[in-house]
């Protein structure tokens, strides 16, 4: 369709294997995790889960061996991902890592870069955090203003980041700075250099926002002179937006795009037996994510192929979450009393976080700009 | 993809760029069999491509048979070649075979050979008119013995063809809103108008991925272990005709609500098609029934496992 491909992709021949060992573990795991923990799925960050989960392999699967990684298949990745989302685990702590900076550093990284941070990223120790978003720079990030002035031996960071999710618990932040200002406003995207910001560097003050259902979920980070050496340049220093930028079919692509309320559907379905209008509603949710999950490996089998299918990532992402960010209203519309105890904690609070989903990563009308501009509209 | 798809989505998509198009819509619709075009596709041997080599055919599988409907519906299904070829997987035969729903109504029943009805068996069967569709395409209706033998294989080729029809209706709003100018610019400049069409761009895609998914599953399981699939596409293609067909006319405005222009043909299409062999309730009663007898447990493993190994 006008230029987009959704090709269909099998599951890995692994797959049943690694579900099975991947449930027993959740199953597990999962016996403590509240409504509301689930609800949160991959922004709660539990750093001792994320160990637990690095310590069998399942962060870096696709990464080389040499620094630790698990050298399989994407789409075993995948299969790792989806399960994980499908109960809710609280993967925020080695979610990020996994997807963006990992990858990143091993793309653009130094050696000594991938020596030092891609293992500990592996065994889940390392958390990290993505700083773009600034006060004045949201949907247009590229007018970023936060300043990387170049010093002796590195940079000096001074200016703001917000909405940084879980920053005061990670230890680093994929940044994306002004090293130099735009010639002119509309050559805003060069002079954009990411640097890795160690969160634990002096100058830095990081002050917890609490979200609409009560979470310290993210943060305001205040730079004061902070000093970043040399070493920790990502790539090219003025190259800092196309690089960004090429992290956005990782970033967008996932099943996190499409999974974040499944938790609840499936937590809500054994007490709606008696309700004549569930097996309708129930039907149409499971037929819908049944064609997000096809169209969401199709895409996971592009990367598995090294392409980077931006557009596409786009449009599986508004296509989802359109139907995460609905799922909530539409459960509590198929109960005319009140709703069990555990299903109702999970959808008061996930009908409040679903307001986010379509809008980290990209916002709706960004994504449907993106669309546009594949589907030809000039 | 098997070579062998290539090759027939080949010849129908250029029969079809050849000798069909509005003027031929618009004879189907006053009740004028396409004989010329069914000769046509006769001559190919495409209606019996499902059918094993011994019976004629070329043992043409499901999923590559959908994406011959898929473009069938792209042109707004002139001839009624997906129902024959998938009467004929059931039951080869020479001729024209038509596709019984359950309650015994068939599309172009009055110019059948045979009719394959609910028992699973062809039948020789006296057509009289049936309900009008939104489309005119010539429902007919005829006692038959009742049963649901047709009802997965008539939702999967309705689905296909509601896929490809909701391709060439995006497709024309596009091209619309980069030539049709008002305040000085194409209105696909306007964001109230471009966001609509990267949604509905959304609803197609999905719908695309629905149906080929589908006809996977039936090439791997059999209709019988495909009802999930099945209905899936059924009840994705509909929800996708109702947000691509308003937004499709929303975007044409006053021009694409005359007969003159030629959106209403596969509009009127898909709300038709969308009717045919369960609708989007119908279906998704289905599956949601079968997923709460196996309970929220079950519900994401089995999602997981339809396509594992
Ligand atoms: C829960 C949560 C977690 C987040 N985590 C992070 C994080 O870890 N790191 C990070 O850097 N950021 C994060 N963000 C920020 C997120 O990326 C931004 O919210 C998003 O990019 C939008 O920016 P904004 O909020 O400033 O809205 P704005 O850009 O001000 O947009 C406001 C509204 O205007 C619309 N709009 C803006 N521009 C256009 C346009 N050109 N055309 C049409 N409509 C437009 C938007 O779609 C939106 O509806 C997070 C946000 C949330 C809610």
């Amino acid at each position: 369709m006008v230029g987009l491909r959704f090709d269909l992709r099998d599951t890995p021949p692994e797959a049943p294997a690694l579900r099975a060992e991947l449930r027993a573990f959740l199953a597990e795991a999962g016996r403590h995790w509240s409504p509301r923990v689930r609800a949160y799925s991959w922004m709660a960050f539990d750093r001792d889960f994320s160990r637990e989960v690095g310590k069998r392999g399942w962060i870096g699967m696709t990464w080389p061996a040499a620094y630790g990684g698990g050298e399989r298949s994407f789409l075993e990745r995948y299969v790792t991902l989806e399960e994980m989302l499908a109960v809710g685990a609280p993967v925020g702590a080695h979610w990020i890592g996994d997807r963006q900076s990992g990858p990143l550093i091993l793309r653009l990284g130094t050696e000594e870069q991938r020596r030092e941070f891609i293992p500990r990223i592996v065994s889940g120790e390392l958390a990290f955090a993505i700083g773009l978003s600034e006060p004045d720079s949201g949907s247009d990030l590229a007018s970023l203003r936060t300043r990387a002035e170049k010093v002796p031996g590195g940079y000096r960071l001074n200016g703001r980041k917000v909405w940084t999710t879980n920053a005061h618990r990670c230890d680093f932040a994929i940044t994306l700075l002004r090293t130099s200002p735009a010639p002119d406003p509309k050559l805003k995207h060069q002079g954009l250099t990411q640097l890795l910001v160690d969160l634990r560097a002096s100058g830095i003050e990081i002050r917890p926002i609490l979200d609409l259902a009560g979470e310290e979920g993210f943060n305001e980070i205040t730079f004061d002179n902070v000093f970043v050496p040399d070493s920790l340049l990502i790539g090219v220093e003025g190259k800092g937006w196309e690089q960004a930028t090429s992290e956005l079919a990782f970033e967008r692509s996932g099943p996190e795009r499409y999974l974040s309320s499944l938790p609840l559907l499936t937590a809500a379905m054994d007490s709606l037996h008696d309700e004549p209008a569930a097996p309708e509603a129930v039907g149409r949710m499971l037929a819908r994510a049944n064609t997000l999950r096809q169209m969401s490996l199709s895409v996971a089998g592009m990367l598995q192929d090294g392409e980077a299918p931006a557009r596409e990532a786009a449009l599986i992402k508004d296509v989802g979450n359109d139907f995460e960010q609905a799922l909530p209203d539409r459960i509590r519309a198929l109960y005319a009393g009140p709703m069990p105890d555990d299903v109702a904690e999970m959808q008061t609070t996930m009908n409040m976080v679903a307001r986010s989903y379509s809008l980290r990563g990209g916002t709706r009308e960004i994504l449907r700009g993106i669309i546009a501009r594949q589907l030809g509209l000039r | 993809m098997s070579e062998m798809r290539d090759i027939l989505l080949e010849q129908v998509e250029r029969l079809l760029a050849d000798q069909s198009g509005p003027e031929t819509l618009r004879q189907v619709e006053a009740g004028v069999w396409p004989a010329a075009l069914w000769a046509e596709v006769e001559a190919l041997g495409l209606p019996l491509a499902m059918a094993s080599e011994e019976a004629g055919g070329v043992a043409l599988g499901w999923d590559d048979a959908v994406a011959v409907w898929v473009a069938l519906g792209r042109a707004g299904a002139p001839v009624p070649l997906a129902e024959s070829m998938a009467a004929a997987a059931f039951a080869p035969a020479a001729g024209f075979l038509a596709l019984a729903q359950p309650d015994g109504t068939a599309m172009w029943g009055r110019a059948a050979a045979q009719v394959l009805a609910g028992d699973g068996a062809l039948h020789a069967a006296g057509f009289t008119p049936g309900k009008a569709q939104p489309s005119n395409e010539p429902w007919d209706r005829a006692t038959l013995p009742g049963g649901e033998a047709t009802l997965l294989a008539g939702a999967l080729v309705n689905s296909a063809k509601m896929a490809g029809g909701l391709e060439a209706v995006l497709t024309l709003s596009v091209d619309y809103a980069n030539v049709r100018k008002q305040f000085g610019k194409p209105i696909g400049q306007f964001q109230a108008v471009s966001q609509q069409l990267s949604q509905a761009a959304g609803e197609v895609a999905a719908a695309g991925v629905a149906v080929a998914n589908a006809g996977r599953a039936v090439a791997r399981r059999g209709l019988g272990g495909a009802e999930f699939e099945i209905g899936a596409a059924k009840v994705i293609t509909g929800e996708a005709t109702a947000l691509v067909a308003a937004v499709a006319h929303q975007v044409h405005a006053a021009i694409g609500f005359t007969q003159d222009y030629h959106l209403h043909f596969t509009t009127r299409r898909l709300w038709a098609w969308r009717d045919a062999f369960g609708n989007e309730r119908f279906w998704a009663q289905r599956i949601g029934r079968a997923a709460l007898a196996r309970g929220g447990a079950n519900a994401w493993p089995d999602l997981a496992a339809r396509e594992d190994g």
